[in-house]
């Protein structure tokens, strides 16, 4: 058992341990709820009021700073669940099967809303709420494979069972990830092509992209902090007979 | 730029105030939930480790 180096091995040692973990988790919330709040703030203020309107589409894109972000958290979460589900499945590690059942609400939650301000700036832009077009449906069965993770580890009793179906579902919807991603590039879409992602030269000017960035960083902060806060839960949950937890109760008693 | 500019949005005020209200209720829920749920479990817990002690 020496193939690691032993500070690497001792630091995923300690980080997996619950009690730590849980420890840590309530000592870094300050600090990540700090810098999410500046980044949210200086993101708003960039987006909301500096940012000029758009030439073509007015005040109305200014949706984007949310839309957008939220869209691109919907992919990220959704493959960090995925992998922490496959981490969970192979080395059975506790943590990475919490790490993945906690990721599932808050994805949910950035697919609902990237899918509720898209269908809010396509009516006033497109003329229509919605449409069976490839990045919105495909987009859509994201939400559903969210909610099917949710709803499947709910279901069965034993948790550890429980994380092997659900690493194996979201592994397989993984599939679904490269769909949305080049869904505006194989077909032809009423959504528009990416902006930001281009290589080359990006088609949006920087005073639209300087508070769209920080949003996402912003949103990158807040996934850690929902993810971390539901998966404190889940570990009390699963570990309640433990004698950290009792432990831990008897001193809040005190 | 008065306020009431600002929140005009260009005509488009209803659009986009409802999504960041939306956007705003959906993400404050994903974190208080998990955590009124944890303080609530921690109650429960020491409820019953006070009638096991008893």
């Amino acid at each position: 058992m020496k193939f690691i180096p032993d500070p690497v091995g001792r630091f995923f040692h300690r980080m997996a341990s619950p009690p730590h973990f849980y420890a840590l988790t309530e000592k870094l919330m300050p600090w990540l709820s700090a810098v999410f709040l500046l980044l949210l703030a200086g993101g708003l203020y960039g987006g909301l009021y500096l940012a000029p309107p758009d030439y073509q589409q007015g005040d109305s894109y200014r949706i984007i700073y949310i839309h957008v972000p939220s869209a691109w958290m919907s992919l990220f979460i959704y493959i960090v669940m995925a992998m922490a589900g496959a981490i969970g499945l192979i080395w059975r590690i506790k943590l990475a099967e919490i790490v993945a059942i906690s990721s599932a609400s808050v994805g949910a939650g950035f697919t609902f809303i990237a899918l509720v301000t898209g269908s809010l700036w396509g009516k006033p832009m497109w003329g229509t709420w919605w449409v069976w077009d490839a990045r919105l449906t495909s987009e859509l069965i994201l939400l559903f494979l969210y909610l099917g993770v949710i709803g499947l580890y709910n279901a069965i009793d034993d948790k550890r069972t429980a994380s092997k179906a659900v690493a194996i579902l979201a592994l397989v919807g993984v599939v679904n990830i490269s769909i949305i991603h080049y869904s505006v590039e194989w077909w032809n879409t009423l959504h528009q092509g990416p902006t930001v992602t281009k290589m080359d030269k990006p088609s949006i000017h920087v005073s639209m992209l300087v508070p769209l960035l920080t949003m996402a960083a912003a949103f990158k902060f807040y996934y850690l902090i929902a993810m971390l806060q539901r998966a404190r839960l889940e570990l009390l949950q699963r570990e309640r007979t433990a004698a950290w937890v009792k432990k831990l109760v008897a001193e809040q008693q005190s | 730029m008065s306020l009431h500019e600002f929140f005009a949005m260009g005509g488009y005020a209803f659009y986009v105030w409802t999504s960041y209200g939306l956007c705003f209720v959906v993400l404050l829920a994903n974190i208080l939930l998990p955590v009124i749920r944890r303080k609530q479990f921690l109650r429960q817990l020491a409820h019953k480790q006070k009638r096991q002690n008893s």
